[in-house]
């Protein structure tokens, strides 16, 4: 392909960022902060781990995540039965990277789970992610039992006032969210806050009582310690299951920080589109839940190899 | 001495075929690799002599005809070792024999003929016509194959989620889990319980009296043993009418007054050979003997049969419906969504017809196959496949449908097909499954709640595998479903997770009498990166 003809292209897939001569150049936003104080890290061109390695130095090490004998909960999208190439779900060589490293910063325990929507066990194994999370010696429990999950109230929620939360979550000292860079065809984008629908029962009441609100309204219960959307392998169309491997991009990036909502906006650029367009994250920054305000933020950009 | 080996076996052989197609039921980690379940299940008469008249192949489906040879060779050695029924009715006399203090004897009984051709005629005429629910209420395997499915598995899914997995979770071990307890509805349930209860009971007081009474399976093989090479014969020299043969002739069939055994009835399991004491019973080559002699009956004329099937279809589907109806909801531990006040005024959806599993080519051939043993019931790793009430009318009461309020079907899974031992439901290779169109999803925008509540929603197109169901632009950057039923499926994954209540889902599988082969999906080109690429911010 020319690159001519690539630029129109990938116009539509909103790849904007081409349109900036040098990276880190006048065109890009945020503050700047010191090595290991960053708020969001950006980092593109390497393998999945490698570029989790290179953002986590950007944001401080894992050692400010996690500190010796906490109990961790790893929060991969794992929600279909599909192959880790059609990136519906998160990529399971990151997984096992993450989960070692908060191994190796000490935590006593790691959890990985997802509420799927495919077949549980199919989802866990077709995935990839039994085995690699596994492997890594992560505790993988399933998702798939009502008796899992407990009822939480959500005062300063504006719909969903309570709902049942799986315990694992509730027993962690860590949260850290890891979804996969996804187009939705509902929500747009279906990135970190989005993922968060998988620690929950009953995610019919979110479909039936304002999705975006929903969404935004957990946030209001708690909001992950560390965020990290796997754009390794990036989802361009018929999100979020897609339909074959044509609806993959071969991205190589990768988005970390603490703020969920700047996380999500950050990503959401990756398509193209502008934060305020997407329902959930628009709302989750008006109630306060983050900054969908990137030119606030100190974000490391990254580029390897 | 012979003869002890030979009930022996016949009891290990028994207890084997028992123990694995029990086990075919309730495989709820689907340990069972899925083809294998046609070699276990290849020697069951019915669901072998369907699955032949479906694909005339005797390699997938010619196990009744070794068990006629089988018959010819020795008699009704299927009624013993072979058929689950059979077997479970030892079971039930065998602990009827332990649990009574004085011991239990059978005693010869005359037979009954009468009900015996009835039966075996209407099983004929049914085939022939297909009336596969008639077959399916009279092949001994369905029955028991129903029983595994409705009363068995879900007392082993309840002991695997009330006590091995807390126990086992409890000590980290999550190699068991929760298994989704999706009881079906209370007709089938009820029915099933109904039947085996009443042919336990018979086993408890009169051993085979089922099998000798009612079973087609087991009237046909007794006139085939007829003609068999072996038979129970008396000697009559050596005969003391001590009577032990006749005590434990579950069967009840011989008469030691008239030192006869009447062969139709006898299901070959051996127990009169090992137990008498002067050995004057023996299972010896029929000489030029009058089969009659051993016989007591006489072939009652088919029209007998034809008769009592001239059923008033309609008085019986409304029976059967008002039934259905009345038992409406079921028991089932998922759990309802609460809808909010904004939803009323709703269009009720109004299906067509039902969704038949794929494999099935049509309804109607389906409805003349199956015969509702339930197999696939259970199999199903969704729980998607559920027994039919009034959905097929009467021709499919209790055979399986698409059930898309308990789930939808996996897109990458074809278990269904590979299981069914009748040929009913046709294995399809796994791409040829995902083409197959079941039906096809009708969107009903005034029930939406993207129309009606105007927020964002998309769990139908979330879920479909094909992108049959999009999202396009509505108003107020809303985005709200489109179905393509080109390349539908009829999958129900859509259905499923709409968060609208039935029978008012936004969008529903509108099921085809015939199946239909959907186009392929388009996949478009896949986008390419420069890796040298910025970031947009």
């Amino acid at each position: 392909m020319k690159r001519r003809d690539f630029l129109v292209k990938s116009a539509g897939l909103g790849l904007a960022g081409a349109l900036v001569p040098h990276f880190g150049g006048l065109n890009a936003v945020g503050l700047p902060a010191e090595e290991g104080k960053y708020d969001l890290a950006a980092v593109r061109g390497g393998e999945a781990a490698d570029m989790f390695e290179k953002a986590m130095e950007a944001l401080g090490g894992m050692g400010k995540f996690v500190t010796s004998g906490q109990k961790v909960l790893v929060k991969p999208n794992i929600g279909w039965d599909a192959p880790p190439e059609r990136a519906a779900n998160t990529n399971p060589d990151l997984i096992n990277r993450i989960v070692k490293s908060c191994l190796d910063a000490g935590a006593s325990e790691v959890v990985v789970f997802d509420h799927t929507c495919d077949q549980w066990d199919r989802c866990y194994r077709n995935s990839g992610m039994e085995e690699s999370a596994r492997g890594a010696g992560a505790k993988i429990v399933p998702g798939n039992n009502e008796s899992f999950y407990r009822e939480v109230s959500l005062p300063q929620a504006k719909k969903l006032k309570s709902t049942k939360v799986h315990k694992e979550l509730q027993e962690a000292d860590v949260f850290i969210n890891v979804p996969v860079l996804k187009h939705h065809s509902s929500t747009t984008v279906s990135l970190a806050m989005k993922n968060l629908m998988g620690v929950v029962w009953d995610r019919g009441y979110y479909h039936g009582n304002d999705l975006s609100q929903c969404i935004a309204d957990f946030l209001t219960y708690c909001k992950p310690d560390l965020n990290i959307v796997d754009g390794y392998r990036m989802m361009t169309r018929n999100g979020p299951r897609g339909v074959s491997v044509s609806d993959v991009a071969d991205l190589k990036a990768l988005i970390a920080g603490k703020d969920i909502v700047a996380v999500d906006a950050a990503a959401t650029m990756m398509f193209g589109r502008k934060p305020h367009e997407i329902n959930h994250i628009r709302i989750a920054d008006e109630m306060g839940l983050g900054t969908m305000k990137l030119d606030q933020l100190a974000i490391k950009r990254i580029k390897m190899g | 001495m012979i003869y002890k080996i030979l009930k022996k076996s016949r009891t290990i052989i028994a207890l084997a075929v028992l123990v694995l197609t029990f086990v075919l039921f309730i495989d709820i980690y689907e340990w069972i690799p899925e083809d294998t379940f046609d070699s276990i299940l290849y020697l069951q008469f019915v669901p072998s002599f369907l699955h032949f008249l479906a694909v005339f192949s005797l390699v997938t489906a010619g196990g009744f005809l070794l068990i006629l040879l089988l018959t010819l060779l020795v008699g009704r050695f299927y009624c013993s070792a072979i058929c689950p029924l059979g077997i479970l009715q030892d079971v039930v006399t065998r602990v009827a024999r332990w649990r009574s203090k004085k011991k239990r004897f059978f005693k010869y009984k005359k037979p009954h003929p009468v009900l015996r051709y009835t039966f075996l005629g209407i099983m004929v005429l049914a085939i022939l016509l297909g009336g596969g629910w008639i077959v399916s209420w009279l092949d001994p395997y369905s029955i028991a194959g129903r029983s595994f499915t409705y009363l068995f598995k879900p007392l082993v899914v309840w002991a695997n989620n009330g006590v091995l997995v807390p126990v086992l979770q409890k000590f980290e071990v999550y190699s068991v889990y929760h298994q989704n307890l999706i009881l079906p509805y209370l007709v089938p349930t009820l029915l099933t319980l109904a039947l085996t209860g009443a042919i336990g009971y018979f086993a408890w007081k009169r051993g085979r009296l089922f099998c000798n009474t009612i079973c087609p399976v087991g009237t046909f093989l007794g006139e085939v043993s007829r003609f068999s090479l072996l038979k129970v014969k008396f000697d009559q020299d050596k005969c003391t009418r001590c009577g032990k043969c006749s005590g434990v002739c579950k069967s009840e069939c011989i008469n030691i007054k008239e030192y006869s055994v009447d062969t139709t009835r006898c299901v070959t399991c051996f127990n009169c050979l090992e137990i008498c004491p002067e050995s004057a019973l023996s299972l010896t080559p029929a000489k030029k003997q009058n089969a009659a002699e051993s016989s007591v009956n006489q072939m009652k004329p088919v029209d007998v049969a034809a008769n009592s099937v001239g059923h008033d279809g309609n008085r019986r589907k409304l029976l059967v419906t008002g039934l259905a109806l009345m038992a409406g909801g079921r028991i089932h531990a998922l759990k309802k969504n609460k809808m909010p006040e904004s939803q009323k005024d709703l269009l009720r959806n109004e299906k067509d017809h039902p969704v038949a599993p794929p494999g099935c080519k049509s309804i109607a051939r389906f409805n003349e196959v199956c015969t509702g043993c339930s197999l696939c019931v259970a199999a199903c790793p969704t729980g998607v496949l559920q027994p039919a009430l009034a959905e097929y009318g009467l021709s499919g009461f209790m055979q399986p449908h698409m059930d898309y309020s308990t789930s939808f079907c996996n897109f990458d899974c074809n278990k269904c097909g590979e299981v069914c031992p009748t040929g009913a439901i046709l294995p399809l290779p796994i791409e040829e499954k995902q083409v197959t169109q079941m039906g096809k999803a009708v969107f009903v925008k005034q029930n939406c709640v993207v129309y009606t509540d105007e927020t964002d929603c998309g769990a139908c197109s979330e879920h479909c595998p094909t992108k049959a169901v999009d999202m396009v632009p509505y108003k107020n950057g809303l985005m709200i479903p489109q179905v393509d039923q080109s390349i539908c499926i009829g999958c129900g994954a859509c259905e499923y997770p709409c968060p609208v209540n039935e029978p008012f889902k936004a969008i529903y599988v509108n099921g085809n009498a015939v199946h239909q082969e959907a186009e392929k999906p388009e996949t478009g080109e896949k986008q390419e990166v420069d890796h040298e690429e910025d970031f947009p911010f």
